[in-house]
């Protein structure tokens, strides 16, 4: 078949092209380097600044609609419990020896509850935000296990249309262009929106620039696989209630290996499997062999020896035979001899007995 | 089989009655439970979402349900015919765990009528309860197919029973595989929390850990119930059925044994590969070595003497011993060593309800066992068929 030098590049550069692409496809599929959605926004948390007024509580009460809280939001002496989030408030704030920390969903790069769910019910959104539909979710509540900062929160007394709540970043504001509530209200701006690449910068230049007041450590740059929202405080985290035990790999990557192992067990079990069965079959059906050869020796040399045996019998009868036979030719013989003598004897006295001679005759028999 | 019909059949038994009581509470506390929500009967929050309801019935239900896969895989893959006897009880068994593992679902997931979404309008890939799902879903279909055949012998639909009894190899082999997948994935469950399960508990090799002790959970549970239903329904079965028994629960033991020893050999190494050595001076790794030695090692070693010895009622304690340890391991890694940084308040510990629902969904379970033994050929063998295997 004849090409042309024009078709032959044509085709190199398509077998070419296709090679780049495949490779490319791989780069993409490896979560080694990944660093999240570009341009992604996030919130910076100094601790520092934060004066523990709960305004932030309430603007997200306010923005999300949640109801009439417990206690007012003036009320500053439940700052001294230890609270987590909850269905009533999607934003805590706690004390710990008069240091402030702020709780609310991390909003993670590679968020936990997103890997764990089952039905898709979470999505990390381009602009940071991880949202949750509530249409899809059936309940499991396998994101509250997953969730290292325990944050998701469900409605558990709602029997009909229970949920899980959590905070959204204000993604419905953020995509209005407005800020979210607890930052936009925060009187001591110790909460800054922002990209969060910049908000990384804008963190390590604080610590740097006043390394006495800062501990040095942004919390959340690399707190499993890194988080939109960071934290910088002039105390170590462990004392205000946030643990420095997480690690830095993301959620999903501590269960690929068990995920990856599935489509191994569906190639190799049935190979596996039926060799075993295979091999099982076989040794049944070489012992059913070797039983069958076993009896079939068996009945082959019972046989013979039954054979043999006939034969000896047969000969010996036949020998028998032919000596009764020869016995019984002389013995007639014999008897004739004697006959005849007798009958000459008779002949030689005269008149024989006729019933004399025929009793005789029926005795021999 | 019908020695009972003649005579009118006594309802007022003193476990008949039990039943009926445990029936009624738990149709009360089923009212409660959808009529006022998960948190009117239970004492799971937020910090707590999964309690008794998956810690039980999920996991153990599913590990002691086990014992189908590994029967039939005995006897139709690894050509131990001998076994042929326990298969159909197991098989039960296993529907009825799987079943019953599904109904209880029902009561733990805040949208129940929304538990075919996974599957069917949105499925999320990553995550490891998707596998659970799939293949739970798939390998009920299995083993309800593998179970029709004692339904079609006790209605007499001969055709129906030839196909599925052809499907046989086929239908034990791909329930080797799902089987080998959830009981490992869930396992893998836990390790997406590796900051609230318990060094000693958490591990890379826990899907490993899942699926083993899986085996013998479903060996012994298989043992377990032998030594039940032969108390109680000893007049059901054939001379088939008794004349093997004895052999299954020597071989079962004999097999828990051996793999039970594995499994401690594995779990050493995972120890040592963690480096969690030193966590077995504390407080959990006393527990931790209550549950290895008092449950894995000590079970192993009767089961052991048992089947050297050919003492069937030592395999028969040995096999509710690991029961009792399956269950124990389930509980530690959901609910026991799991939040065990939370202060003490924080903790989680079922309510009477909770407990009544599972206690309610076990007695739902023995009861269509009961049915079932009694009315269609598990226990024995259907005349008609005898001489087909």
């Amino acid at each position: 078949m004849a090409i042309s030098r024009r078709k032959f590049l044509g085709c190199l550069t398509a077998a070419l092209g296709t090679t780049t692409g495949v490779g490319a496809l791989a780069h993409a599929a490896s979560n080694k380097d990944f660093k999240g959605y570009p341009d992604s926004f996030g919130v910076l948390h100094d601790s520092t600044k934060c004066i523990g007024c709960r305004k932030c509580e309430e603007a997200c009460n306010t923005v999300n609609e949640l109801g009439k809280p417990e206690k007012p939001f003036d009320d500053l002496t439940v700052l001294d419990e230890r609270r987590r989030t909850d269905e009533a408030e999607y934003t805590v704030v706690n004390k710990f020896n008069g240091v402030f920390a702020k709780t609310q969903c991390n909003h993670c790069q590679e968020p936990a509850c997103a890997s764990a769910c089952f039905v898709k019910a979470f999505k990390k959104d381009k602009t940071g935000a991880v949202i949750y539909d509530e249409s899809l979710c059936v309940g499991c509540r396998y994101c509250m296990v997953a969730c290292p900062f325990n944050v998701p929160a469900y409605t558990y007394n709602d029997p009909l249309t229970p949920k899980v709540t959590k905070c959204t970043l204000c993604h419905p504001r953020i995509i209005e262009g407005k800020l979210p509530g607890c930052v936009e209200i925060c009187p001591k701006e110790a909460l800054i929106f922002g990209k969060r690449s910049d908000l990384v910068k804008l963190a390590w230049t604080r610590i740097t620039e006043k390394s006495d007041r800062y501990i040095q450590h942004v919390y959340g740059e690399h707190e499993m696989g890194g988080t939109s929202w960071l934290y910088i405080a002039g105390v170590p985290f462990d004392q205000i209630g946030m643990r420095e035990d997480l690690g830095t790999t993301s959620a999903p990557e501590l269960t690929s290996g068990a995920l990856a192992s599935v489509p191994i067990v569906v190639g190799l079990w049935p190979v596996l499997l039926t060799g075993v069965y295979a091999i099982a079959k076989r040794k049944d059906k070489i012992a059913k062999e070797e039983q069958e050869t076993a009896v079939q020796d068996a009945i082959d040399t019972a046989t013979e020896e039954m054979n043999k045996q006939l034969a000896q019998l047969k000969d010996k009868m036949t020998k028998e035979q032919q000596t009764a036979v020869a016995n019984e030719v002389k013995k007639a013989l014999e008897e004739a001899a004697k006959k005849a003598e007798e009958e000459a004897k008779a002949s030689e006295e005269g008149d024989a007995d006729p019933a004399d001679a025929a009793s005789g005759e029926e005795e021999d028999k | 089989m019908e020695n009972n019909s003649n005579q009118p059949y006594n309802w007022f038994t003193p476990f008949n009655i039990l039943t009926a009581v445990v029936l009624g509470v738990g149709l009360v506390l089923t009212i409660a439970r959808f009529g006022w929500g998960i948190g009117a009967v239970t004492n799971l929050d937020n910090n707590n979402p999964w309690g008794l309801w998956i810690g039980f019935d999920l996991l153990c239900g599913v590990a002691l349900a086990a014992g189908g896969f590994t029967t039939s895989a005995a006897c139709y893959i690894f050509g131990l015919k001998r076994f042929h006897s326990a298969v159909r009880p197991a098989i039960l068994t296993a529907f009825l765990g799987y079943a019953l593992v599904v109904f209880a679902l029902h009561y733990d997931v805040g949208r129940p009528w929304k538990l075919p979404y996974p599957i069917f309008v949105s499925q999320g890939t990553s995550s490891l309860l998707f596998e659970v799902g799939l293949c739970v879903f798939l390998y009920l279909t299995v083993l309800f197919i593998e179970w029709t055949p004692a339904a079609f012998e006790w209605l007499g639909f001969k055709n129906l029973r030839r196909i599925v009894v052809k499907l046989t190899l086929l239908l034990t082999i791909f329930g080797v595989i799902l089987s080998t997948l959830h009981q490992s994935s869930l396992g893998a469950l836990f390790m997406i929390a590796p900051s609230k399960l318990h060094p000693l508990w958490y591990s890379g090799y826990l899907h490993v850990y899942f699926f083993i002790s899986a085996i013998f959970a479903g060996l012994s549970m298989v043992v377990f119930e032998g030594s039940l239903a032969h108390k109680w329904l000893h007049h059901k079965m054939d001379d088939t059925h008794l004349s093997e028994a004895d052999g299954v629960v020597l071989g079962f033991g004999k097999a828990a044994s051996f793999i039970m020893m594995g499994y401690l050999g594995i779990k050493v190494i995972g120890l040592a590969v963690d480096n969690n050595w030193h966590y077995l001076g504390t407080g959990w790794g006393a527990w931790y070595l209550v549950e290895i030695i008092g449950f894995v090692l000590l079970p192993a070693i009767l089961y052991s003497v048992g089947a050297r010895e050919k003492k069937l009622k030592l395999i028969r304690i040995a096999a509710a011993w690991t029961v009792l340890g399956i269950v124990l391991n389930r509980f530690n890694i959901s609910m026991i060593a799991f939040n065990y940084h939370l202060p003490a308040a924080d903790r989680y510990f079922p309510s009477i309800p909770e407990i009544g629902v599972t206690i309610f969904i076990v007695f739902v379970g023995i009861t269509v066992y009961r049915f079932i033994t009694a009315k269609m050929p598990i226990l024995y063998e259907h005349p008609e068929y005898k001489e087909e295997h």
